[in-house]
């Protein structure tokens, strides 16, 4: 300890290239030469089912793709699952996180019980709706709406995509609850006595103390959801399967029908890049966040 | 400022609206968590009982459709084994992967790390539809296709960028002084590393590998478009029901509840420590 060094940074170096090498390397391999690779396809003229005709077709898989009236309806699903998902999880979430920022008998219970959905399978999740809730005719939907006097609604064939939506809602409203819940009781009790103080009501508390506390929590519910949102594939496989027609075909879903039921290389590719491209919209934001927290860390 | 003693969150006086409010968030409560509990009893009940119009909420309870799940042929064990293998080797290898990374990013940040670390958390945003072509023709000529360690590899690039960002907020936590320390009484990189702070940063990288875990199990896309049967995990025998078979909805319900019960368990165990890593260290 004596010869303590002149400068801050530690005396020997430590070898960072090779200790992240490995984790480099990795993603590389099985991230970023594949979606190289994609792009590559998405130039090629390639179908596995004539693997002789295979050649460089240049931007000839994009126009197709931008003429099939179904990419444009995947893309539509896609966001309005999205907006819808986003909406419903968010404010949900935080109506339920601030029910739940209470002390009650059994909070920790309850607040368990809410929060377990989003431990669910994806799978599992579609096929407990599709059957036991939301069948026609044995779901339990049904007879609550049958026993109400009401004639039970076919969710899947007439609702199909806001069926969907109920699934991946149920499955991420407990999410943006914990995420939010955590949020709330970071808060601190000083700010909130000040405008108590100052005669504050319930609304004005909200709207001036929690919901700027809330913001960066919030941010990062909206981007999280989002990507997750945009790559839904699970729930859609299990119960619809992108039906009936092109109701519920999202992107994911239409890429994986492209490629392993018409094994069209070539236009699912580009389609993947299309999907690439709308998830960096959401990612530019997340990496603005990353970037500002890491800033923030050096001044420590 | 006297009134508010043992209330540790904020929140007004509950009065009169406190018990309704309590009512309401037990009834929430219960209404999610519902269709687990439907599925949890429909389990327990005979296909006859389980398949009917007005469902029944009171009924002698049955172990048959978990029998049925289970039985030879139903291959339900098959599909558990290549679940638990591929979930607990993609958290060990993201592990190995990612500790030494966030080390590096941590305590020795420069430049280089730093981009590294935004590099690698971006990579999280190409979704796997991104690199599913590909994936799956290399796998096809390597003979990757429908193995464990093909999908234990797939399930490790999904969670990678996430470890690395977890690991690396919980390293930051610790103070740069301890490593200096170790390295100037002449402990070498693995040294410091093993003895020092992995010890320090246990909890954190608990909760990471229980993230990663639960992650890895409940994931479907890959599962279901490069495997078949023998790296098939229960995502893929789950979803074997999504036809014809789901009209054995006490059978159905079995299975479900073998392939979820683990996990959901889990998850209540860990909803606190999960929390900071799904938020990207915004929450503490």
């Amino acid at each position: 300890m004596s010869a303590s060094p002149t400068n801050a940074s530690p005396k020997r170096r430590a070898p960072t290239r090779r200790l992240m090498a490995p984790a480099v390397l990795f993603l590389l391999i099985w991230m970023i030469v594949p979606l190289a690779m994609t792009l590559y396809y998405s130039l090629q003229d390639y179908n596995l089912m004539m693997p002789d005709m295979r050649g460089f077709a240049g931007f000839l898989s994009y126009e197709l793709l931008f003429t099939d009236p179904v990419f444009w309806d995947a893309l539509l699903n896609t966001l309005l699952l999205v907006a819808t998902c986003l909406l419903i999880t968010v404010v949900a979430g935080l109506a339920l996180a601030l029910l739940f920022n209470r002390t009650f008998v059994g909070r920790g219970i309850a607040r368990t019980l809410a929060i377990s959905p989003f431990f669910v399978m994806p799978v599992v999740t579609g096929l407990i709706w599709k059957y036991m809730l939301l069948d026609p005719v044995y779901g339990l939907f049904s007879w609550v709406m049958r026993s109400m006097g009401f004639e039970p609604i076919e969710w899947l064939s007439s609702y199909p995509l806001l069926s969907v939506v109920m699934m991946i809602s149920w499955e991420w409203t407990p999410f943006a609850l914990l995420i939010l819940l955590t949020g709330l009781q970071s808060l601190p009790e000083d700010q909130l006595e000040a405008v108590r103080l100052d005669g504050a009501n319930r609304w004005q508390e909200f709207r001036h103390i929690v919901l700027p506390h809330l913001g960066q929590v919030l941010y990062v519910v909206v981007m999280l959801e989002s990507i997750f949102f945009l790559t839904s594939f699970a729930e859609i496989y299990a119960t619809t399967s992108g039906g009936p027609g092109t109701a519920t075909t999202n992107l994911p879903y239409y890429i994986y029908l492209g490629a392993f039921y018409q094994y069209d290389i070539g236009l699912s590719s580009a389609a993947a890049i299309g999907a690439v491209v709308l998830a960096n919209i959401c990612a530019i934001f997340l990496i603005r966040f990353v970037a500002g927290n890491l800033n923030a860390g050096s001044q420590r | 400022m006297t009134a508010s003693t043992v209330d540790k969150t904020p929140g007004r006086k509950s009065g009169a609206g406190g018990t309704a409010l309590t009512l309401l968030a037990w009834l929430i409560g219960i209404t999610m968590f519902f269709p687990i509990l439907w599925v949890v009893l429909t389990a327990l009940k005979t296909e006859q009982t389980a398949f009917s119009m007005t469902p029944t909420f009171i009924f002698s309870p049955t172990l048959e459709s978990f029998k049925s799940a289970l039985a030879q042929g139903s291959g339900y064990w098959h599909y558990a084994l290549n679940s638990v293998i591929t979930a607990l080797g993609s958290t060990l290898v993201g592990l190995a992967l990612a500790i030494p990374a966030a080390y590096a990013m941590a305590f020795y940040p420069s430049k280089r790390t730093d981009f590294t670390l935004v590099w690698m958390v971006s990579t999280k945003f190409i979704p796997a539809v991104g690199v599913l072509i590909p994936v799956f023709l290399v796998y096809r000529s390597l003979g990757l296709l429908d193995t464990r360690l093909g999908l234990t590899m797939l399930f490790t690039s999904m969670n990678l960028p996430i470890m690395v960002w977890m690991v690396y907020s919980y390293f930051r936590d610790i103070p740069v002084d301890i490593v200096e320390a170790a390295s100037i009484d002449g402990a070498s990189t693995a040294q410091t590393m093993f003895r020092v702070i992995l010890p320090l940063a246990l909890p954190g990288l608990a909760s990471t590998g229980l993230l990663a875990l639960i992650l890895a199990w409940n994931e479907s896309f890959w599962s279901l478009t490069m495997t078949d049967y023998h790296a098939a995990t229960l995502a893929v025998y789950t979803a074997s029901f999504k036809s014809g078979e789901g009209l054995f909805w006490a059978r159905l319900s079995a299975a479900s509840v073998m392939t979820i019960a683990p996990i959901v368990v889990l998850g209540w165990f860990a909803q606190r420590q999960m929390v900071r890593g799904l938020t990207f260290g915004a929450v503490k």
